[in-house]
């Protein structure tokens, strides 16, 4: 540089010491600030560690709870009833799917979907939170599956679902008892969200709607396991960290034999009517079956509205359950605890008789009510008033006995209300009373109500489980059992007997009146039905003014169209000396009972007396 | 001065014009930021490629710069400075948006930005400016010094580049405080500076840059938005604790929730990584570099050596601190990298030419005994 003379002079030694004293403050300063860094450091990474932790495996960590698979059912012999299923179902989700109708479009070359399938999924879709998958198509092939499959790449955001559904092997067949299983609907969250249940739904596509499913739906379901997994910021999973299998739901095995359902199915033949079989030993519930019947396989994947509507507007109810939900009058078959309740009234004995000149009058009224036999049966005791059914015998009995004596006995033996049994689908029945006239039709109890009440007509309506127990408890001399269909339940290898639940049971003044009654109801079996058993079994049938189920509720005997036939009842059991089985058949508008219901029950008994595994104890009668 | 005959002796290293305690610190970092580049980056090999090419070219570049003597800067300084003002404006009318932005100029074979040549003209300038009076400066030096700070600043703030006209405008500040400019004049400039802030907040800022001082204050308002980064990568620290989650262990950076994890947030990987200790260390590390900086700074022996030295080790801290405060969310998000650590070039070139005028500094004194 060209010395060019400043004025202005530098004290070199000066401006030295000054910028060493300003380089050692900011020096100082510097330190102070990384000071301040690392106790923000110290505070992120040891105060606050735990926090940010936590915070940063929710970040990664994915939980994703898996399914349990739903307990299988059986009947009592281990046959399989409802089983478990693969099946496969096409899942979108919608925000990982750029164009829908490019997509869909090109999906159909592969899996047709019909434009009102894919107008309904737009539609449902307008609701449907972007991220949550939706299913396109369920119940794919296995052709269907396969050729998606090489073809995955071409739809992001589509995926196949592997899963089980639930499958009835008989259909139409166990339907009423074993309900079925359908999608989880918002009512039925609801009541998962209120018992705090929902968690373990978090999984579970389907719950149990009605019968058994619905009943041990607790049982059934297990524990839903899950899945912890490392994902990335996109979601997509790295790895797998740790499985918590599920926890299988119970297997259920029920009082049920398969034969005698099927039996009783193939009996009944699509007729409107209901078999109900009993084992008067423990309670627990043979058959039960209800008809006409419908498929529970539609209602898994989702019955059409179109096929539903159409069971729900069948005149024939397919959807009731008519053995438990079915209120019927249990006309004559009551005759027999009728006379009972008389004897041990002491109102009559075994030696009275009774004169029926076909018809019998309240004293001093002129109304006459009939017998079914025009001409009468002449003079009748109590055992040939139950063999031939005699209506004067029991008009006279229950004129003398009083409704408030009827009421309460027969409400022992379980008429006029829920027998509990295991499926939600019951009605109570109607065992008429003072108080119920009065509370229900706000009117004073007459003595001809007494009268119709007296041969099981009347007021007085009855499920064919009701009678089922009612029989049951005769049979069994007054010990009861509360009627049930589960047998046991099994989880891994574990095999629970389900507890028998006995009642406290039914104690006579004089405990020979059950005898006298029993072997009025086996001298009904010997002289018609049965006759020529190979075992011994004791019966009584009923024939019932009709009305037909539904139409119980305003019940208006005057208003009962005539071409209507009457209901054929039969209750029945056998072997009389040491009772297995009781059955209670209820034949709609087929006519008299003892013709119409009794082969069904002779044909039922038969299956199950003569079944290969039976331990009949007088075989030696086999001549 | 103290050592004066071993200063006579000239080693090696002094013949090369390497400092050697201040090179030994700048591998020391390079080194450790390849290896978390490496786990940031997925472990691509790819990436650490580049990087080792820049790390070469820049310790090329330094060294290179290291041979001019200081004098010669001294007298380039004024036509640099306004050669890097000329370019501003070019890239003020001319110049190409990326990302929001108008910072690169278009030379035909390459991008160039020339904020980052003003980077280094700048201090030189403001050094030569000052230098040139009797120091401590009388008020209307400073007020010159004030006027050749401001111009190039707001014409990168315009850009708009917060993060560079922050760090032009420190280097500037940083030569008119080593030089001694009068405390009062210090604390008039910070209240001067207080009432400005409004005036920035409401007239200057664009709304990108108020939301992000916002989001500084309250993340969690709009965590997958403007607070999206800040919330990971606090979390990404938090969660390293004390020991770390190990080398290549993140989960945040690994799998990725971690956002720019190899440029601006990278020391969010070190802290998931290497945790508190990690952490320590780096400052550390730091410390020791800037240490080294001030102690050749206060060894010059012209005005003009002292405060460019300062100048450039200051600034070389202001990137640190800017940084590592907004990864760990006590400052606003500003695109400041983390000095030799973050993968890219531009800044590690700029960084390391700064570090080459300090070497010449150190080398190039005459050992006079006075």
């Amino acid at each position: 540089m060209p010395p060019k003379k400043r004025i202005t002079m530098h004290d070199h030694a000066a401006e030295a010491s000054l910028f060493k004293r300003r380089a050692l403050f900011t020096f100082f300063c510097v330190f102070v600030l990384l000071s301040v860094l690392f106790s923000n450091m110290y505070q992120l990474q040891v105060v606050s560690h735990k926090d940010y932790e936590t915070r940063s495996n929710d970040n990664r960590i994915r939980v994703v709870p898996t399914a349990p698979s739903r307990g299988l059912i059986f009947d009592r012999h281990g046959n399989l009833l409802a089983e478990n299923q693969p099946y496969y179902s096409l899942e979108i989700i919608p925000e990982r799917v750029t164009d829908l109708d490019e997509t869909f479009d090109k999906l159909n070359s592969i899996i047709e979907i019909s434009d009102e399938e894919r107008q309904q999924l737009k539609d449902t879709l307008k609701f449907h939170r972007r991220f949550k998958p939706l299913t396109i198509k369920s119940k794919l092939t296995e052709q269907q599956v396969a050729s998606f499959s090489v073809n995955q790449h071409q739809f992001p955001g589509i995926y196949i679902e592997a899963g089980l559904k639930r499958h009835y092997p008989y259909e139409d067949l166990m339907t009423h008892v074993l309900g079925y299983v359908g999608k989880i609907n918002t009512r039925d969250k609801a009541a998962l969200e209120k018992s705090d249940k929902w968690k373990k739904y978090a999984a579970t596509k389907d719950i149990g709607k009605q019968g058994i499913e619905k009943y041990y739906e607790d049982l059934l379901h297990g524990a839903p396991g899950h899945l912890e997994e490392e994902v990335n910021n996109r979601g997509r999973v790295i790895r797998t960290l740790k499985v918590t299998p599920p926890t299988p739901g119970q297997d259920i095995y029920l009082t049920l034999d398969l034969n005698l359902q099927l039996k009783a199915m193939e009996l009944l033949d699509g007729r409107r009517g209901s078999v109900v079989a009993i084992d008067p030993q423990d309670g627990g519930i043979l058959a039960m079956v209800s008809s006409p019947s419908y498929d529970p396989n539609q209602f898994v994947h989702g019955i059409s509205s179109k096929a539903y509507s159409e069971l729900l507007n069948d005149k024939s109810r397919p959807l009731i359950n008519r053995a438990t939900q079915g209120q019927y009058s249990p006309a004559s078959t009551i005759k027999p605890l009728v006379a009972l309740l008389g004897l041990e009234e002491r109102i009559i004995n075994d030696k009275t008789r009774v004169w029926d000149p076909g018809f019998w009058q309240i004293p001093g009224v002129e109304r006459k009510w009939r017998d079914w036999k025009r001409w009468g049966h002449g003079w009748v005791d109590v055992y040939h008033a139950i063999i031939d059914s005699c209506d004067i015998f029991f008009y006279d009995l229950v004129y003398k006995i009083g409704i408030d004596k009827m009421s309460s006995f027969m409400a022992q033996f379980g008429f006029g209300e829920q027998t509990n049994v295991d499926i939600h689908e019951e009605a109570a029945g109607i065992m008429p009373s003072r108080d119920w006239k009065r509370l229900r039709y706000n009117q004073p109890w007459y003595i001809g109500d007494t009268i119709s009440v007296g041969i099981g007509q009347g007021y007085w309506t009855s499920t064919p489980l009701q009678l089922a127990n009612a029989t049951a408890t005769l049979a069994n001399k007054g010990q009861r059992f509360s009627p049930h269909l589960l047998k046991s339940t099994r989880n891994e290898n574990e095999t629970l007997e389900s507890p028998i639940e006995e009642l406290p049971p039914i104690e006579l003044k004089n405990p020979r009146n059950w005898d006298i009654i029993n072997d009025a109801m086996r001298q009904t079996a010997d002289k018609s039905r049965f006759t020529d058993a190979t075992y011994t079994a004791a019966m009584k049938t009923g024939t019932a003014q009709v009305f037909s189920v539904g139409q119980n509720e305003k019940y208006d005997a005057d208003n009962i169209p005539e071409h209507l036939r009457d209901n054929a009842l039969i209750v029945a059991y056998a072997p009389y000396e040491n009772p297995q089985i009781v059955l209670a058949v209820v034949l709609e508008n087929a006519g008299w009972g003892g013709a119409n219901a009794g082969p069904l029950a002779r044909a039922l008994l038969d299956e199950y007396m003569l079944r290969d595994d039976a331990v009949v104890p007088n075989e030696s009668a086999d001549e | 001065m103290n050592n004066h005959t071993h200063h006579h002796k000239k080693n090696i290293w002094q013949r090369m014009h390497i400092d050697l305690p201040l090179l030994c610190g700048l591998l020391a970092l390079m080194v450790f930021g390849l290896f978390v580049i490496y786990s940031a980056s997925g472990e691509s090999a790819a990436m650490m490629e580049r990087q080792l090419t820049r790390m070469g070219l820049s310790l090329v570049i330094m060294l290179g710069v290291a041979q001019i003597n200081p004098e010669v800067l001294r007298r380039w300084a004024l036509p640099i400075y306004v050669a890097g003002i000329i370019l501003l404006l070019g890239v003020h009318f001319f110049g190409t948006i990326n990302k929001g932005a108008q910072r690169w100029l278009n030379l035909g074979f390459m991008e160039f930005q020339p904020s980052e040549l003003i980077k280094l003209a700048f201090p030189i300038t403001m050094a030569w400016y000052i230098s040139k009076f009797p120091l401590p400066p009388k008020k209307r030096y400073l007020a010159g010094g004030a006027i050749i700070l401001l111009i190039p600043t707001l014409l990168i703030a315009k850009q708009p580049d917060l993060g560079t006209s922050i760090l032009v405008a420190a280097s500037g500040v940083f030569v008119l405080f080593l030089s001694g400019m009068s405390w009062l004049i210090v604390g008039g400039i910070i209240a001067a500076g207080l009432i400005f802030l409004p005036i920035l907040w409401f007239f200057l800022m664009h709304d990108y840059q108020r939301t992000r001082v916002l989001t500084l204050f309250d993340p969690e308002k709009d965590p997958l938005g403007a607070g999206y980064h800040i919330i990971q990568s606090k979390i990404a620290i938090g969660s390293g604790g004390v020991w770390g989650k190990g080398w290549l262990q993140g989960t945040q950076s690994q799998l990725e929730f971690l956002p720019e994890r190899h440029t601006d947030f990278i020391f969010a990987v070190i802290g998931e990584e290497f945790g508190l200790v990690g952490c320590f260390l780096l400052l550390a590390l730091y410390l020791y570099v800037i240490g080294r900086g001030l102690v050749i700074a206060a060894r010059a022996q012209t005005s003009f050596a002292r405060l460019l030295a300062g100048s450039i080790t200051l600034t070389f801290f202001v990137y640190i601190f800017v940084n590592i405060g907004m990864v760990s969310g006590i400052l606003p998000v500003v695109g400041v990298p983390l000095p030799l650590i973050s993968y890219g070039g531009t800044s590690m070139l700029t960084l390391m030419t700064g570090f080459g005028i300090l070497m010449s500094i150190q080398t190039h004194r005459r050992f006079i005994d006075r």
